[in-house]
């Protein structure tokens, strides 16, 4: 029978706090972590509102090691300390210790800093550490080095589904019996022109410039596009018999995973949901549980017309009406390829805590029938005995993963 | 430019960079072993000291300056 693989530690920097519990206490509190752009580049675009990592990275990592990284590798970095401090540095033969860090878009400041400073002065004044700090295998490349892994260090790319897929590895490559531990999650930092400039084309960004705290409302009628964020959430995931031989600290289990693609269109999700559907009924699958287990789900619910209307259908379609529905990217923004990864570790601190933060934002619920009939959170917090949390997370290019989280 | 001041912006440079305390940027000691110097942080080095002592280095010449005193030599020799 495959292992069990459990959580025993967490780290996050986010924009609601530098640290996992500050983030969730803001998240409960129903804070925002989303505000104007205020650089001197920001008039031109029609979309002018990012959600800021809370951390100061200068406070975290020496200087010289902070030139040497791209802002992706260091907030990757700030949360994998975390989460191996929260593990208690769990020691493990290297050989069995791996990582795998997802990312959307990877080292994107460095590429666009770095062709700066090419286009303005020449070949000589670009730095020779570009190639390394732009590589989208750079975060977990870095983590890797901090920890000492050498069971493979690997990268996850599905866009905005990176961080959860990147989990959902990490959970195969324990049961496949190639790692004891592993450091895995997601991590996301692009808030430059040229992405907003993109996303804003896309027509997929909040144009409510004058309304920061109110602009990402999930699921309400007047949503009209996801804030950009940036930020790192990273879990220590081990082999349930290294973690009991070793006394380490459970923190959850990550009891079953699903992936799946939609085949349908570059960047539309499947209007029915299906493809969303079947990523969440092979995780259930997977972990031996059946739908009416399922009490809680953390949705990928980024605040855009069409994303948060087929989530609906597929949650509908997967478990019904009956879980209670949250959608965090309401105070913390898009973290992309963060995003399962954060996600996931506010979906356990609610099986912790039992207690669903609401959706912010969520004045006029959208008329569609699907999203009518969810059991969404709304105003205050929700007390709630659940066992079992499923969280959603997709990606442009078709990717759907779903993970289904409990207590250990 | 005297040797003093070669010493000085040399040592700038390698506090900017590479994080090494002036103090320990003397003519013996070696980049690689005894600063922990590595090979891209001796690119931007090399950059950086062709901008302040307006002097150029190839990277033929690159590989053999291997301490802080093979430096400042080449910087000397080299200087308009």
């Amino acid at each position: 029978m495959p292992a069990e693989v459990l959580v025993t530690g967490f780290g996050a920097t986010t924009p609601l706090g530098g640290d996992v519990e500050s983030s969730w206490a803001a998240l409960l509190a129903g804070r925002s972590g989303i505000s104007r752009l205020d650089d001197d580049w920001a008039p031109g675009l029609p979309a002018r509102l990012v959600a800021r990592c809370k951390s100061d990275p200068a406070e975290h990592i020496s200087r010289v090691a902070l030139r040497r990284l791209d802002r992706s590798q260091q907030l990757a970095l700030i949360a994998a300390r975390a989460a191996w401090a929260h593990a208690g540095a769990p020691e493990v033969d290297p050989i069995r210790l791996a990582v795998v860090i997802g990312t959307g878009v990877g080292g994107a400041r460095t590429l666009l800093g770095q062709d700066d400073l090419l286009e303005e002065y020449g070949v000589r004044k670009v730095s020779p550490l570009t190639v390394p700090m732009l590589m989208p295998n750079g975060p977990a490349a870095t983590v890797g080095l901090e920890v000492g892994a050498q069971a493979g260090v690997h990268t996850v790319v599905s866009a905005c589904a990176s961080g959860a897929e990147a989990l959902a590895v990490a959970r195969d490559l324990i049961r496949a019996d190639r790692a004891d531990v592993v450091v895995a999650g997601g991590t996301e930092s692009c808030i430059h022109p040229l992405p907003l400039a993109g996303f804003a084309q896309m027509r997929a960004l909040s144009t409510r410039n004058d309304e920061p705290g109110t602009a990402s409302r999930p699921f309400d009628k007047g949503r009209d596009g996801f804030i950009l964020g940036e930020g790192a959430g990273i879990l220590v995931l081990e082999r349930a018999e290294f973690a009991a031989a070793r006394g380490g600290t459970v923190h959850g289990r990550i009891a079953g995973a699903g992936i799946s693609a939609d085949a349908h269109d570059i960047v539309q999700p499947r209007p029915d949901g299906a493809g969303a559907a079947r990523a969440i009924t092979l995780a259930l699958r997977d972990a031996g549980f059946s739908p009416e287990d399922v009490g809680h789900v953390n949705a990928h619910a980024t605040s855009t017309v069409v994303g948060d209307l087929a989530e609906a259908a597929a949650i509908r379609r997967a478990l019904g009406d009956r879980p209670l529905i949250t959608a965090t990217k309401s105070m913390t923004g898009h973290l992309l390829g963060a995003a399962g990864a954060v996600e996931s570790i506010f979906s356990l601190l609610a099986l912790r805590d039992r207690l669903v933060p609401a959706v912010a934002n969520l004045e006029d619920l959208d008329d569609a029938a699907d999203i009518q009939a969810l059991n969404i959170v709304r105003r205050e917090p929700r007390h709630a005995d659940f066992d079992v949390v499923v969280n959603d997370s997709f990606g442009f290019g078709g990717h759907n993963v779903a993970l289904a989280l409990t207590r250990a | 430019m005297t040797t003093e001041e070669i010493r000085a912006g040399l040592g700038e440079i390698l506090e900017e960079v590479a994080g090494v305390l002036p103090a320990d940027a003397t003519p013996e000691k070696s980049f690689t072993d005894d600063l922990d110097v590595d090979s891209l942080s001796m690119v931007e080095i090399a950059t950086a000291v062709e901008d302040k002592f307006g002097v150029v280095i190839p990277d033929d010449e690159l590989v053999n300056i291997k301490t802080v005193g093979d430096a400042v030599n080449f910087i000397e020799k080299n200087q308009s």
